[in-house]
């Protein structure tokens, strides 16, 4: 095999043509079998995820290891479903532990999932090496469950996995009501007479079908990612559960393409780090550009809120100058903004010039100026500025001294409803505590 | 059924609940009566809220029985609703309040079965009662507290239950939602049905509710608003604890000794 690819190594593009005009059968199955496997490892690991259960699927795939060991120990063979039965087998005995272990002990579930997924992946590893020892036949692959290896699947792996990944499929849409409503609320279920018990059986039992025939293709280290990254870049995305799914059922799915394919192109790759590592860079994709809860929206949400907290200080200060010179002068030079707020000359500078985009003030030889608008949204903010002063030095008796920074904040977002509704609650609602006048409405801004 | 024979909403016999070995309820009995708003009063750690998921099976008892209406729960269970506190729930769950309102048919319906156009109907006629169906395609996670509450109310409504059984409904509400609730109350109780609350505010409990149960560890009273409302009553249950009974509780399940005295 290696002296054969040396002689005639096809080019890596010729290989992708090959892949996409889906001449090679095989491949065409593999890629079929794990974009499935993608997707409905990626939909069942959502309500792992939602109840707060995500180490679980880690712990069930390290604890299939054991049994498919046992399994080709006992009938020497590698059929798909035996090596199935074998993993389900182990899967369900650590989960049993992991849920028996904090019931009936004073061990917290955090510990037992540890101790129980280290042991069984431990007993696996041990099985394994012993079996690599033995004389027997079919056990050249047994290794790559570690990893995963999709190029090494053959067509009755591909038939199981396709009829177990469509059950749970299945599954998931039939119960996902209550498994919703559990998820969300489980003794709300529970006081409602559902049998909680039974869709947890159910869940578990999804859970580990999909870790283990998942195995061939992702492995036993990285199963977990696969059942929960999807749907973690998908939380970004929505806010409603079955958009939620669908999204980390299609980034799953894509994660499997991505992985097949590097697995076709360069066999001696392991499939599985390919498609964590795609869902990896999937998430981080996700949580930065989402449009509405990525981080690069938050960040200019924040930038937008910092540049109008800026402007409309400058605009406040304009209007105290206007104020203390009893509105006769209207020139200001940058000195004179500065005396009354401290700002960094470059950030004045700077939002005196988007000032004068918006058209609130004009610049001049003789200094700064704002315009009517201008003027009209300084008076509208000193008065929300002031009007709450005398809110919280009114009602909740806070001293002159304490409300100024306080207002500093609040006059940025309060709105014309709120304003009234100060209005009608002071009692003297034309000086604020600290006695300058309290500007009147300038009714409707533009 | 004729009204007269009717058993009482909830009966519980001497009901026994602890955590690990510490005693929460030691022999707790009382009867409510139907179509009464019944609060259960008593202060932080007493076991109010335990004692009502002790009543809806939701945490083991050690001993004693709840009876609905004279039956097992398992068949009262759909004459009976249960507000949980709203601290419990993950309000950042992907799910908006219709779909939570939604939650309160689940009980009828069988396994797969989804929500019918009836079932649409009943929920939001639940909304509509509690003034939040302008909110039915809101993320629950963008409600305020108060909101929060109507919806859980509203599912419970949208059960269509003759018992309401509700964990701290007025705890951390605005005024608006307060209104909303005792508005309820009167509805339901117009319409003969048994509200059960948890409650913690000693000023509102004579307005609010018919019938008051005092709990501390054990109960300490229960009956109608104008006899059991007296100071005496609530200096037993706010006067702290009988540390003795406690200790003593305490020990014998430590030992084991309620169990042993069986086998005897």
């Amino acid at each position: 095999m290696q002296d054969w690819t040396v002689i005639s190594q096809p080019s890596t593009w010729e290989l992708l043509l090959d892949f996409w005009r889906f001449e090679d059968m095989n491949a065409l199955w593999v890629l079929m079998g794990s974009v499935l496997l993608g997707i409905s490892a990626s939909i069942i690991g959502g309500f792992a995820f939602l109840r707060k259960r995500s180490l679980v699927g880690d712990a069930l795939a390290h604890a299939a290891l054991p049994g498919v060991m046992m399994a080709f120990l006992l009938f020497e063979t590698r059929d798909p479903v035996v090596m199935f039965l074998g993993a389900l087998t182990s899967s369900f005995i650590g989960f049993f532990i992991i849920d028996w272990l904090p019931k009936n002990t004073k061990i917290k579930p955090d510990a037992a999932l540890a101790i129980t997924l280290s042991f069984f992946f431990a007993l696996g590893l041990m099985l394994l090496s012993y079996i690599q020892g033995l004389q027997v036949e079919n056990k050249s692959g047994l290794d790559k469950i570690l990893f995963g290896q999709a190029a090494a699947m053959t067509q009755d792996d591909i038939t199981l996995l396709t009829y177990v990944t469509l059950f749970v499929l299945l599954n998931v849409a039939l119960f996902f009501q209550k498994l919703r409503l559990i998820a969300f609320n489980t003794q709300y279920a529970r006081s409602l007479g559902i049998s909680v018990k039974f869709y947890e059986f159910l869940l578990a039992l999804l859970i580990v079908m999909s870790v283990v025939v998942g195995l061939q293709l992702v492995g036993v280290v990285l199963m977990a990612a696969v059942l929960l990254t999807p749907v973690a870049a998908a939380r970004f995305w929505s806010d409603q559960l079955s958009r939620i799914l669908i999204i980390a059922g299609s980034l799953g799915a894509l994660s499997a393409v991505i992985s097949t394919q590097i697995s076709y192109l360069a066999p001696a790759m392991p499939t599985g780090p390919w498609m964590v590592v795609s869902l990896a860079s999937l998430f981080l994709l996700s949580m930065l550009f989402a449009p509405n809860k990525g981080l690069l929206k938050r960040f200019l949400e924040q930038k937008r809120l910092r540049q109008k907290v800026s402007e409309e200080n400058v605009l406040r200060t304009l209007y105290k100058l206007n104020e203390q010179s009893n509105f006769t002068r209207r020139y200001f030079n940058l000195p004179d903004i500065q005396a009354l707020r401290a700002i960094p000359i470059d950030t004045l500078k700077k939002t005196l010039r988007s000032l004068g985009g918006k058209d609130l003030v004009v610049e001049s030889t003789k200094g700064y100026r704002m315009t009517d608008t201008g003027m009209e949204q300084a008076t509208q903010l000193t008065r929300r500025h002031r009007l709450w002063e005398s809110y919280l030095n009114q009602q909740v008796e806070l001293t002159p001294e304490q409300v100024h920074s306080q207002a500093e904040r609040i006059e940025h977002i309060l709105n014309e409803e709120q304003e009234q509704q100060l209005e009608a609650e002071l009692r003297d609602r034309h000086s604020d505590p600290h006695g300058k006048p309290i500007p009147e409405s300038q009714g409707e801004i533009k | 059924m004729n009204p007269d024979s009717r058993k009482a909403p909830i009966t519980v016999n001497n009901l026994n609940m602890r955590y690990q070995y510490k005693p929460v309820l030691t022999d707790v009995s009382f009867e409510i009566p139907e179509g009464k708003t019944i609060a259960i009063v008593g202060p932080n750690g007493a076991g109010k809220s335990t004692l009502l998921k002790g009543i809806m099976g939701l945490e083991p008892l050690i001993e004693g029985e709840v009876k609905f209406f004279g039956e097992p729960l398992t068949k009262k269970r759909l004459a009976t609703a249960y507000v949980p506190q709203r601290e419990e729930i993950d309000w950042d769950f992907p799910i908006d309040v219709m779909d939570v309102v939604l939650m309160g048919r689940h009980g009828q319906l069988k396994l797969w079965q989804r929500p019918s156009k009836l079932d649409y109907e009943i929920a939001e006629q639940a909304l509509k009662d509690l003034q939040m169906w302008d909110f039915k395609d809101r993320q629950i996670s963008q409600l305020s507290g108060g909101q929060q509450q109507r919806v859980f109310l509203a599912r419970a409504l949208a059960q269509q239950a003759s018992l309401y059984l509700m964990d701290e409904p007025f705890a951390g509400v605005d005024v608006a939602t307060e209104k909303a609730i005792i508005e309820l109350f009167k509805n339901l109780k117009a319409q003969g049905k048994t509200i059960v609350c948890v409650h913690h505010d000693l000023n509102t409990v004579g307005e609010y509710f018919d019938w008051i149960i005092f709990i501390n560890a054990r109960l300490v009273a229960a009956g109608p608003v104008e006899t059991v409302l007296t100071k005496e009553n609530l200096n037993k249950t706010y006067g702290g604890r009988l540390s003795l009974l406690n200790d003593l509780t305490e020990t014998m399940y430590r030992t084991r000794l309620n169990q042993a005295h069986e086998n005897d």
